[in-house]
């Protein structure tokens, strides 16, 4: 059974859950696993498992379960995860308002809007996707204009196509995954235009995607215009400069009815504003502690809601790691606070959790601002470790074990991604 | 504003030599076969034994997992995500789905359950990837 029943509200929770995709469900496991007794989930859409029942390719759950799954069946697994653990899932709902003393305001098909207390909450929402606004591309706005996920949402969940004659802007992967998807489906895609020198997403989906089916990549290239008055007629593309400026001398018109857009996430945090949460400048999402808790007492945050993922893997073991932070908040449980920070040093983004308590293990993700190979990743003088290649676009994750801390006294470690000669010593 | 990978990917610049864009990591080495009388003497430009390996199956036999929807009557959604449960022959990759694209289903479906058994007689079955009860 994959459709989580309603759940009977509760006036009180232990722990409740913003979010039933990867990160939320993980996160109620979590919860469950570290001693809270009744933890709710609420998410908005009819049925539990996020962004990945749409999801329909392969390429999921590798680390994560240990065999390549389907966005469906890693759903699935995880929703089963869950319920198995007597975790309640409210499907349809929406919460409007949490307050400070972490009174849930939810409004729901099944119960209207309700208030309900939790003795932590988790925020699981996810992203969204950057839209034709986000960018400001000039020209008139007809339909068929949308985010390649929405439109894979109407493909794969609703049985619908978007349009017949189809141009992607962004060559991220949902993108890439989008242009296969939609010649599959008989649908003719133009090309992807990239406004970067590079491409953004995996060179498995470059070729399964694009180049199988004889797509064509346009690398520093935009969108400029969009025409149509009811329906989208046409785009018209321009080549860029190093300064991203559009060379308007070159510009082309293409014929078409759709453009879908492919140019990013960014955090769900509207919840957040509303709490009040200080977020991180760089990932835009709540600054955690090595528990996942923000700046809020007994509120967690997990997923995509803190920083873009590529792996929904990383996604559970992080979320895990929310759901026993804010279960062993609601049960009373103390956790000893950070005391060492980590400060993004040569080639380093941003590292989540920044800071990390020196008693445990913490796996550290990180993101590098360039590619470089090979490499080493410095942790301060402690540690080091080689690594073979580095890309903006891959996660990179370092376990510090509490051995590399011994003999450490200092309040902060710079980390950082530097050069290496091949053939030298790390 | 070609794209050099765009270009490599399965050309061939004589009759000798076949280019691949390797997707073992985010390196993207630029691989290439050296053939002689319908044999590979040489793979070339690979940076780890996964590259050549790749090199040796996308030039002999590429094969590529399959996956789409079935359209399905009395769920909550009006389509079941499916699976090729294999690998198939990636020229075949299309009419798999013309073939899965012209079937009707009626829910309740289990995850696994095979929807088109020994597709085209690549021997590979396709199943559900999901459950989808009836409402």
């Amino acid at each position: 059974m994959i459709t989580p029943k309603p759940a009977q509200l509760q006036p009180r929770y232990d722990v409740v859950v913003v979010g039933g995709g990867p990160a939320g469900l993980a996160a109620a496991v979590g919860a469950r696993e570290s001693g809270a007794e009744r933890v709710l989930v609420i998410d908005r859409e009819p049925e539990a498992g996020g962004i990945l029942q749409q999801c329909i390719h392969p390429g999921f759950g590798l680390h994560h379960f240990g065999e390549e799954l389907t966005g469906p069946e890693y759903a699935q697994r995880a929703i089963e995860q869950t319920l198995e653990r007597d975790v309640d899932v409210l499907s349809s709902a929406y919460v409007l308002d949490v307050a400070s003393d972490r009174r849930l305001k939810v409004t729901s098909r099944d119960h209207g809007v309700a208030f309900l207390d939790a003795g932590a909450v988790v925020l699981a929402m996810g992203a969204r996707e950057r839209t034709r606004g986000a960018i400001r591309i000039p020209g008139e706005r007809p339909a068929g204009v949308m985010t390649a996920g929405f439109a894979q949402k109407l493909v794969n969940l609703g049985g619908m196509l978007p349009g017949r004659r189809a141009v992607i802007l962004g060559s991220g992967d949902i993108g890439l995954i989008m242009a296969r998807r939609l010649v599959l489906e008989g649908v003719e895609v133009e090309g992807v235009y990239e406004l970067m020198p590079h491409a953004n997403g995996l060179n498995r989906n470059l070729v399964q995607c694009l180049h199988d089916y004889d797509i064509p990549l346009h690398l520093s290239t935009t969108v400029v215009h969009i025409d149509g008055r009811e329906r989208v007629e046409k785009v018209t593309v321009a080549p860029v400069d190093e300064a991203y400026r559009p060379n308007m001398a070159k510009a082309r018109d293409i014929a078409c009815d759709t453009l879908l857009v492919s140019i990013g996430l960014i955090p769900d945090n509207e919840l957040a504003h509303r709490l009040g949460l200080r977020l991180d400048p760089v990932t835009t999402g709540p600054v955690v502690t090595s528990t996942m808790e923000t700046t809020r007492d007994g509120v967690f945050a997990c997923g995509n809601v803190v920083h873009i993922h590529d792996l929904v893997d990383y996604v559970s073991q992080e979320s895990e790691l929310a759901g026993r932070g804010a279960g062993a908040y609601a049960t009373g449980t103390p956790t000893p606070p950070d005391n060492v920070r980590l400060t993004p040093g040569e080639n380093v983004r941003y590292c989540v959790p920044p800071t990390i308590t020196t008693d445990r293990e913490h796996t550290v993700y990180m993101r590098v601002t360039k590619p470089m190979a090979p490499c080493t990743l410095h942790l301060g003088d402690v540690y080091k470790r080689p690594l073979r290649y580095v890309f903006p676009g891959e996660m990179v994750t370092l376990k510090v074990r509490p051995r590399f801390l011994e003999g450490f006294h200092g309040g902060s470690l710079p980390v950082s991604i530097v050069p290496r000669e091949e053939g030298g010593s790390a | 504003m070609s794209d050099e990978r765009h270009d490599v990917a399965g050309a061939e610049d004589d009759a000798h030599v076949s280019h691949y864009l390797c997707i073992g990591c985010p390196l993207g080495c630029r691989l290439e076969v050296e053939e002689e009388d319908g044999e590979i003497v040489e793979v070339r430009g690979q940076s780890c034994k996964k590259g050549e390996a790749f090199a040796r199956q996308e030039h002999t036999d590429p094969r590529r997992v399959v996956t789409t929807t079935v359209a399905i009557e009395g769920s909550l959604w009006p389509r079941l995500p499916v699976k090729t449960e294999g690998d198939v022959p990636k020229d075949s990759v299309i009419d798999v789905c013309n073939l899965l694209h012209e079937l009707r289903l009626e829910a309740p479906v289990t995850m696994g359950q095979v929807i088109a058994a020994d597709v085209l007689g690549t021997g590979v079955d396709v199943v559900a990837s999901r459950d989808l009860p009836r409402r």
